[in-house]
């Protein structure tokens, strides 16, 4: 069966600069991916290239096996639900409002029903009726998961769903993501902190400077010269009863 | 509120506000006089009844009402709540094109006025609708529609600045203050054909209005032919707004208020607020224009300098209330 995300060779440019140079990378049915990486290393320009919104100047993105380009819009939607990095809503509609629009293919009813349901996961039941622009800025990035989770799409990209969030929040999302993949959806996430991408991730990619600079387990693919080379930090990893962390430190030259 | 109801509450208004038109003015009637003139439209009291009172509150509502959802479709599209009907430049380029006209010595026909107008805020639209497929920020589609304005707004300057004729330049400035006094029936249905397709654009493309709630990107992950749908939704603003501008001249503030009043009702939505926002528009408009010929003054006040003056504070108001709900 082909993967649900395969980019291959992938070089894009954003505003006349070399973004992407020459990136593979894939994800599976049942897997978590993590995209690691310092700021600017690529990481929504890899999400946004794999779905088609960037186009390449090299290499081929497909959706379950298709090449990306290809596919009609409505296909591409059905192979594959997004979550933007920008979490900027417009008007104040009801949470169940923008979950359901994830559900634009469904009529009215079962569109609301998804919604709410994809609401029940990200524990936000009781908000359903609440204005997004009323609620904090944590509730609101769990509606925008639960849109993201009422696409019902074989494969899910998040760009950086975590960020600036709570740590209960940030749990709740990780787990809710990961419960997506352990039912049979692929997810691939970009995320900065590292000790979420090691206990969320099935497998990490860590880009720099546009290339894939570590692929593997987690444990395989940040050691510390990829922590120094990628990031620029010293890292060691640290057994916990809770599970492995990893301490950070400064390079001092 | 529920929509239906909602809906229901405001079409039962704007019949009052339509009635009230028809029933107040500069001469006094009693009422068996109305009735009178309501079953002989011939007789003198038909005449201004039928004739001049109320092709004139349509008019207004017509107008209103394509200023409204125009207005509606602008601020969803571009995600703004700042965003009107003449943001794209299209009110502009329909002044352009009456002043144009009337600069040519043709203001003996109002007709030929019109289809000037309605010509030049087409031309208008055309460009923006073009930019509108291209390009898809919504900033991108703002700073086209400004400079297109600046534009146009420009060349009217420069034909006042050339016409030899200074009863022309009153006649400009007169027609750009906006009015629709004198509008007859014929008047109103060479509007409407314009106005019944960008309104059914507009229908067209309320699905991605409400996907816009998201962005861009999201709206385009969802499987909607974005493209198209945004260049419905701008060609349809533009038809609406261009015909509104040859009807009545330019009229401002109502595009930009009208969502604003029943935002609330309809809870954000930007696809079910179009018609609320068509209905509230034509309200406002109908009574600017009641305003204006019952105000005694001695020359009578122009429908864009009303709704302007009335518009902007209320506008205010409205804003400094829904001011919370707009921080992101």
């Amino acid at each position: 069966m082909s993967a649900a995300l395969e980019i291959h060779g992938a070089v894009a440019s954003v505003g006349g600069r070399r973004v992407l140079n020459g990136v593979s990378l894939s994800a599976n049915a049942g897997e978590v991916v993590g995209v690691l990486g310092a700021n600017g290393a690529g990481k929504t320009t890899l999400l946004r290239a794999a779905l088609g919104l960037v186009p390449l100047d090299a290499g081929v993105a497909r959706l379950a096996g298709d090449d990306v380009r290809r596919l009609s819009v409505a296909e591409r939607a059905h192979r594959a639900g997004y979550l933007p990095q920008e979490r900027r809503v417009a008007w104040s509609l009801p949470a169940w409002r923008i979950a359901a629009l994830g559900a634009v293919d469904l009529p009215d009813v079962k569109a609301r029903a998804t919604a709410l349901q994809a609401l029940d996961r990200v524990g936000l039941s009781p908000l359903a009726e609440r204005g997004v622009l009323e609620m904090s800025g944590g509730e609101r990035a769990r509606v925008l998961v639960a849109r993201l989770l009422a696409t019902r799409a074989p494969l899910l990209v998040a760009d950086e769903p975590v960020a600036g969030l709570d740590p209960a929040a940030q749990l709740l999302i990780c787990e809710v993501l990961r419960r997506e993949a352990a039912v049979g959806a692929a997810v691939i996430l970009t995320v900065h902190d590292l000790t979420t991408a090691v206990r969320y991730c099935d497998r990490l990619v860590v880009l720099e400077g546009g290339a894939v600079a570590a692929e593997g387990a987690p444990r395989d693919a940040l050691t510390p010269a990829v922590l120094a080379r990628a990031f620029g930090v010293s890292g060691e990893w640290l057994e916990t009863p809770a599970g492995p962390l990893i301490s950070l430190e400064t390079i001092r030259s | 509120m529920r929509r239906p109801s909602l809906i229901l509450g405001l079409s039962l208004a704007l019949a009052l506000v339509l009635a009230a038109s028809i029933m107040l003015g500069e001469v006094s009637l009693s009422p068996a006089q109305y009735l009178a003139g309501f079953q002989q439209p011939g007789s003198a009291v038909g005449e201004i009844l039928w004739s001049l009172r109320a092709p004139r509150a349509v008019a207004a509502a017509v107008v209103g009402a394509a200023l409204g959802l125009s207005g509606a479709v602008m601020q969803g599209l571009l995600r703004n709540p700042l965003a009107e009907p003449g943001i794209l430049g299209v009110s502009a380029g329909g002044g352009l094109g009456a002043a144009v006209a009337i600069a040519a010595g043709l203001a003996f026909s109002p007709e030929v006025v019109e289809t000037a107008a309605l010509a030049g805020a087409l031309l208008a639209g055309g460009a923006v609708a073009v930019a509108a497929a291209r390009f898809r920020e919504p900033e991108t589609l703002i700073l086209f529609g400004v400079a297109l304005s600046a534009f146009a707004g420009a060349l009217t300057a420069l034909v006042f600045n050339l016409s030899p004729s200074p009863v022309s330049n009153t006649e400009i400035l007169s027609w750009l203050m906006g009015s629709v006094a004198n509008r007859d029936w014929l008047d109103i249905a060479r509007g409407l054909v314009p106005m019944a397709l960008g309104a059914g654009l507009c229908a067209y493309a309320a699905r991605a209005l409400l996907m816009m709630t998201l962005g861009e990107e999201t709206a385009v992950m969802s499987g909607l032919p974005m493209g198209r749908l945004r260049a419905a939704a701008v060609a349809g603003a533009a038809l609406l707004t261009g015909a509104a501008v040859a009807l009545a001249g330019i009229v401002g503030f109502v595009g930009l208020a009208a969502p604003h009043l029943v935002r609330a009702a309809v809870k954000g939505d930007p696809a079910r607020i179009l018609v609320p926002s068509a209905l509230a528009g034509a309200i406002l408009v109908v009574l600017a224009d009641l305003i204006g010929r019952v105000v005694p003054t001695e020359v009578e006040l122009k429908l864009g300098v009303i709704t302007a003056l009335f518009g902007a504070p209320l506008f205010a108001l409205v804003a400094w209330r829904a001011a919370r709900s707009w921080r992101a």
